[in-house]
């Protein structure tokens, strides 16, 4: 396999999975945090960008699934099953979550970035996949890319340094 | 109501609503900086967030970006985007320094900063209070936030309200520029209307929804 992989970008509210030689990346989290769902032995990964923590507040007639954490997660690792991807092999590495204003105001939709943490880990968990690492929190955004060869999620922020977790 | 439903008459009204903002905040900040200032006639579009940073130069350019939330009858939010290179001369002419160059990491209490929220706040504020009287609608502005990250992770702020109803934005784009000297000066305003806002702004200036 000398194949040379290409990047699967994912957009805001969106999903997909890869298989190595590919890598996967979406740019610019900010509140949304992205999740990578990985099998480390079959080398498939997949990763959501979720916007909102919770589908059952929404007030369209039709969910978007990608869109929120408690529908975009089960769906991801449907979708990395059917790939061949084993349910208990499944780890998990997530970025974002931050607050990139800080609002006067106590409305809750202000708190998003940790909201939306907070119902990552409660899927997550609920699904018993280990989350192996995360960057998330603060005030900055970050550009994560994952390599499902290495099982490394790459981290880029502006004026700092890139991480590799 | 749908977005994607609007009748060009209605995006007509938009644009008509994003010139009379943008037309006073320019007057505004023309006073503010010394400057002749000019405009483009707004760009009106329905988005997908996607589509929303690339109007932007993609989602990891670097921005700086400030949020006022609208409180009132009609909530919204409204951006006033600059590159980093556009708020260093905007911070230039106001503090008199013609060396003056952005520092990594500005913190909150700094000069540059509340020089950037002050000039946010005149300019977005005579932005909002035009749409107001245009409209007779009572819109409240919050105090200016100011973000300065990748455009992607700042202005997905302003699409929490309307991501809770819709994948799509409207997004009224207002660009101003200044001419005549060699530096350019250049902004975005984006008025981001929340869903149930649009059908408020449209009966507030006797439009039906099917006209």
């Amino acid at each position: 396999m000398n194949k040379v992989g290409t990047v699967v970008r994912v957009g805001i509210a969106d999903l997909n999975t890869v298989r190595t030689p590919d890598r996967i990346r979406t740019l610019g989290l900010g509140s949304c945090v992205g999740i990578v769902i990985y099998d480390e032995m079959k080398q498939i990964a997949g990763l959501a960008h979720i916007l909102l923590p919770d589908s059952t507040v929404t007030r369209q007639k039709t969910v978007n699934t990608y869109k929120y954490a408690d529908t975009a997660i089960p769906y991801l690792v449907q979708r990395l099953l059917q790939m061949g991807a084993r349910h208990s092999a499944l780890k998990a590495k997530i970025a974002g979550g931050a607050e990139m204003f800080k609002f006067d105001s106590g409305s809750d939709l202000l708190r998003i970035g940790p909201r939306n943490i907070e119902a990552t880990l409660t899927e997550l968990e609920k699904l018993k996949i280990p989350v192996i690492a995360k960057d998330v929190g603060g005030n900055i955004g970050r550009t994560i890319e994952f390599n499902p060869a290495t099982s490394e999620l790459n981290i880029r922020k502006v004026n700092r340094e890139e991480i590799v977790m | 109501m749908k977005y994607k439903s609007l009748s060009s008459f209605q995006f007509d009204v938009l644009r008509e609503v994003g010139n009379i903002g943008a037309g006073n905040a320019v007057t505004a900040l023309s006073q503010l900086l010394n400057l002749k200032i000019e405009m483009a006639i707004p760009s009106v579009n329905v988005v997908s967030f996607d589509e929303m940073m690339e109007l932007i130069g993609g989602p990891e350019k670097k921005v700086v970006a400030i949020l006022f939330r609208i409180y009132g009858e009609a909530p919204s939010n409204v951006f006033f985007v600059l590159s980093v290179e556009e708020a260093e001369l905007l911070i230039r002419t106001m503090t008199n320094n013609p060396t003056y160059e952005f520092k990594e990491n500005i913190s909150k209490d700094s000069l540059e900063f509340s020089v950037l929220e002050e000039v946010g706040n005149i300019v977005t504020g005579s932005y909002i209070s035009a749409l107001s009287d245009f409209t007779h609608l009572h819109l409240q502005p919050s105090v200016p936030h100011l973000g300065i990250d990748m455009a992607a992770a700042v202005l997905t702020y302003g699409l929490i309200d309307i991501s809770q109803a819709s994948d799509y934005a409207i997004v009224i784009d207002s660009k101003v520029n200044s001419q005549g000297t060699s530096d350019v000066l250049e902004g975005n305003f984006f008025l981001l209307p929340n869903p149930g806002s649009l059908q408020i702004i449209f009966s507030a200036l006797g439009i039906q929804e099917n006209e």
